[in-house]
């Protein structure tokens, strides 16, 4: 059995994060957080010139047709570098979304865009507080047109385009909007981390193209998928913020020694590890899972998203203890990390969410455990 | 990333399978005894007798696995082995495990007192001991902790005095699991009271059977007495027992715990499955307590850990299959299950609410919940795998010491009254 990443997949990896060390990431995070600009657009040009937004891509499309484990690799290492880009909206999410339910004809008009990075687009599912049910979906699709509101939708104010869920005669399904149109309206938000870029969209009358109409199954389908994306940057996050702290107390000195030979400290970084390893593997099975299209994805995603909002938020917050007041200053970098923590838990749903998912996916599946 | 055996280790998985099939059948329907097959060591064995006939269940197995080259499989040919590599012995140990196969009596010999054996015995000794330790003839036990050394394993102070070719040892040790059916034990003692605490220890094994030795077993709270202490008044060795040099016993004694280290698997009692049937089954405020929001809650938490051991498992397997060595990920797996048992047992007595007090019918939740704290502190307690994923792992500094360089007997140990 093989239930690691590959020779190639880990090059790719290594080529990733020297990219983002080399483009100093966690510099570029700090500027967006406390800029006017939405995302780093140096940072974006140099992951597309990567090839980074076509990995998924069939080449008949214009993309370079590796697969999800590629992606996995990928979503690890902008975790850890808390990229400030608008990666997983464009590429976990619209581009998984197209490629799963568009017609050939969509596809062959945004594929190949998406993966030269010439446009990006995201992904609209939340309306209010609350996780969406089907029953909850007030966008309405008639005639070609949608309406309605979306809240909160990551890079709404930078995509060019939307993938919307919407309400019909036939049911909730996703249509692709162009959220250049002028019927409308983004209005961008203050955000918990305002280093990735969120915005409400008010919908009037917009033309839309169909994806699929009878499509709740598809939404779920692609939550799960991106759940699996989403937690590999959680575990980037992670791992990165437990190395900070342990690092930072190796070289901090008190009471006359290194702050890291007290056991209230290595416990806790301990702590941190533990939390993190159970996640990496249960992020490896969910890597395994979208691969292949196992039947055991729901299970297997929502195992990885919970245990990976888990292990970040214990990871970034015992950062910031462990820099003890220095950690809770805006200069210390330990808050990037605690507020894309955040942000990437609420992302494609909470906690309270994905145990309810797991747990009824069990339920449904008759797993063997 | 894939699951599938490699074509060398598919022809492995069916090759110990069909033996296993053929055989176990065989031995269960010969079975002496009509009884189910011996208790794994986690749970107690409520009388000696239970225990005698457990173990003689699991020796006749033991023998027939050994005659066929099916016992310690990953020794050496030469030691009662047939030099599989280390991703043979986990196929089958994955495919023993889907059969009731009777043990726990020999893991300590097998698991620890054979692999330093091997690294400091003589070849003749060698030869002589450790085919009938893999056949399971000769049981083994481990002297190590006493009652003012446990996690601070270098504190001991059980003497040992070398006169001619014969050490003669007195003092007690503590905690030696299955010391009342063991032929030999592996005996860490202090030779030297004078020399700084890790470089005064001797390291020997011995016949149980030698004169001066005395076994009273420890009553456990789960009810269950696998434990001992052992008193040594005046017990002979002779020298050419030692393993490894005089006042070097501490470099021998972490080898043995390394190996325990890698011996400690998963806490056995219930876990995520018991405890979601248990939430399926039984009733919480007028609705099945798998309805309720709360226990979906705890059943996710569990879930997860469950599913991040079973698959870090999966990762450790995997570089074995490559050919790696495993890395320390294996050192989170006690820590975790433990803590899991002793939540989810308590957690299912919660379930069964006032009924859940009765013992009978609910001796799982019981037994489990007793036995999860020794779990917690047996081959290392949280604390000190806490310190060994922080040190080892992280490449953290170790805590300052004050008992470091300076000679044994001015240092305090175990308990001390003001």
């Amino acid at each position: 059995m093989n239930f690691e990443f590959s020779d190639e997949q880990i090059a790719m990896k290594d080529e990733v994060r020297k990219l983002l060390d080399k483009e100093n990431s966690l510099k570029r995070n700090r500027t967006i957080l406390e800029g006017e600009e939405k995302f780093d657009k140096d940072l974006w040009n140099s992951l597309v010139s990567m090839g980074l937004t076509a990995v998924t891509i069939p080449e008949e499309f214009g993309g370079i047709g590796m697969g999800y484990l590629e992606l996995c690799v990928i979503a690890e290492e902008l975790g850890r570098a808390i990229a400030p880009v608008p990666y997983s909206s464009s590429v976990y999410l619209a581009t998984t979304a197209i490629l799963n339910c568009a017609s050939d004809e969509i596809k062959k008009e945004f594929l190949p865009k998406l993966a030269s990075g010439e446009i990006i687009g995201t992904f609209a599912h939340a309306e209010s507080s609350g996780f969406p049910l089907e029953k909850s979906i007030n966008c309405n699709f008639a005639s070609g047109k949608i309406s309605g509101t979306k809240a909160a939708v990551p890079d709404a104010d930078i995509a060019d385009f939307a993938i919307v869920s919407a309400k019909s005669s036939s049911g909730v399904g996703l249509y692709l909007v162009d959220l250049k149109d002028p019927n409308i309206e983004i209005t961008s938000l203050d955000t918990f981390d305002p280093s990735r870029s969120h915005a409400n969209i008010d919908i009037k009358d917009a033309s839309a193209k169909e994806l699929i109409s009878d499509g709740w199954l598809e939404i779920e389908k692609i939550l799960d998928q991106s759940a699996v994306l989403f937690s590999f940057e959680q575990i980037g996050g992670a791992e990165a913020a437990m190395n900070m702290a342990k690092d930072y107390a190796q070289g901090r000195y008190a009471f006359g020694r290194s702050i890291a030979s007290f056991q209230a400290i290595k416990h806790k970084i301990a702590d941190m590890y533990i939390s993190l390893q159970l996640a990496r593997s249960n992020c490896y099975f969910g890597a395994w899972a979208l691969s292949n299209e196992a039947s055991e994805l729901p299970t297997a995603a929502a195992t990885a998203r919970v245990s990976a909002t888990k292990a970040f938020y214990e990871c970034s917050k015992e950062n910031i203890q462990t820099h003890g007041g220095m950690g809770a200053t805006w200069e210390f970098d330990c808050h990037l990390f605690y507020r894309r923590s955040r942000l990437l838990a609420s992302n494609i749903g909470s906690q309270g969410v994905w145990k309810e998912k797991l747990i009824s996916s069990i339920e449904k599946s008759n797993l063997q455990i | 990333m894939d699951f599938n055996d490699t074509p060398e280790e598919a022809k492995f998985r069916k090759e110990a399978s069909d033996w296993l099939k053929q055989n176990f059948e065989k031995f269960e329907s010969e079975k002496l005894s009509s009884e189910k097959s011996a208790k794994s060591s986690a749970e107690p064995s409520k009388t000696a007798q239970d225990e005698s006939k457990a173990l003689e269940l699991a020796k006749k197995w033991q023998t027939i696995k050994y005659d066929a080259g099916w016992a310690c499989l990953h020794w050496p040919k030469d030691y009662g082995g047939r030099d599989a590599t280390p991703i043979e012995r986990v196929i089958w140990a994955q495919e023993e495990s889907k059969f009731s196969i009777p043990g726990g009596f020999f893991e300590i010999g097998q698991g620890m007192a054979g692999p330093v054996m091997m690294m400091y015995a003589t070849e003749e000794q060698k030869k002589e001991h450790l085919p009938p330790m893999a056949k399971g003839e000769k049981i083994w036990c481990q002297l190590f902790s006493e009652p003012g050394a446990g996690s601070d394993l270098a504190g001991i102070k059980t003497k040992a005095e070398l006169d001619g070719d014969t050490w003669t040892i007195n003092g007690q040790k503590v905690w030696t699991s299955g010391a009342h059916y063991s032929d030999w034990g592996i005996l860490v003692t202090r030779s030297d009271f004078d020399a700084p605490k890790h470089k005064g220890l001797t390291y020997f094994f011995l016949d149980m059977k030698s004169p001066g030795i005395e076994i009273r077993p420890i009553k456990q709270i789960n009810g269950g007495a696998n434990f001992n202490e052992v008193y040594f008044t005046d017990v002979k060795i002779p020298d050419s027992q030692r393993l490894g040099d005089v006042g070097d016993g501490w470099r021998v004694a972490l080898t043995t715990l390394m190996n325990e280290r890698l011996a400690v698997g998963d806490a056995s009692g219930v876990d995520f499955k018991e405890i979601f049937e248990l939430a399926k089954e039984n009733d919480f405020y007028g609705e099945p307590a798998v309805k309720n929001s709360a226990v979906r809650e705890k059943l996710a938490d569990w879930y997860c850990e469950y599913s991040g051991l079973k698959n870090t498992k999966m990762r450790r397997i995997s570089a074995l299959s490559k050919g790696d060595t495993p890395g320390p990920e294996a050192s989170i797996t006690k820590i975790v299950s433990a803590n899991k048992l002793q939540d989810i047992a308590n957690f299912g007595m919660d379930i069964l609410d006032q009924a859940g007090i009765n013992s009978e019918g609910n001796l799982k939740y019981h037994g489990s919940l007793l036995g999860a704290p020794l779990i917690r502190i047996a081959g290392g307690t949280d604390e000190i795998l806490r310190n060994i994923i922080a040190e080892q792992v992280l490449g953290m500094p170790q805590d300052v010491r004050l008992d470091k360089n300076v000679p044994f007997n001015e240092i305090p140990t175990g308990e001390k009254s003001n």
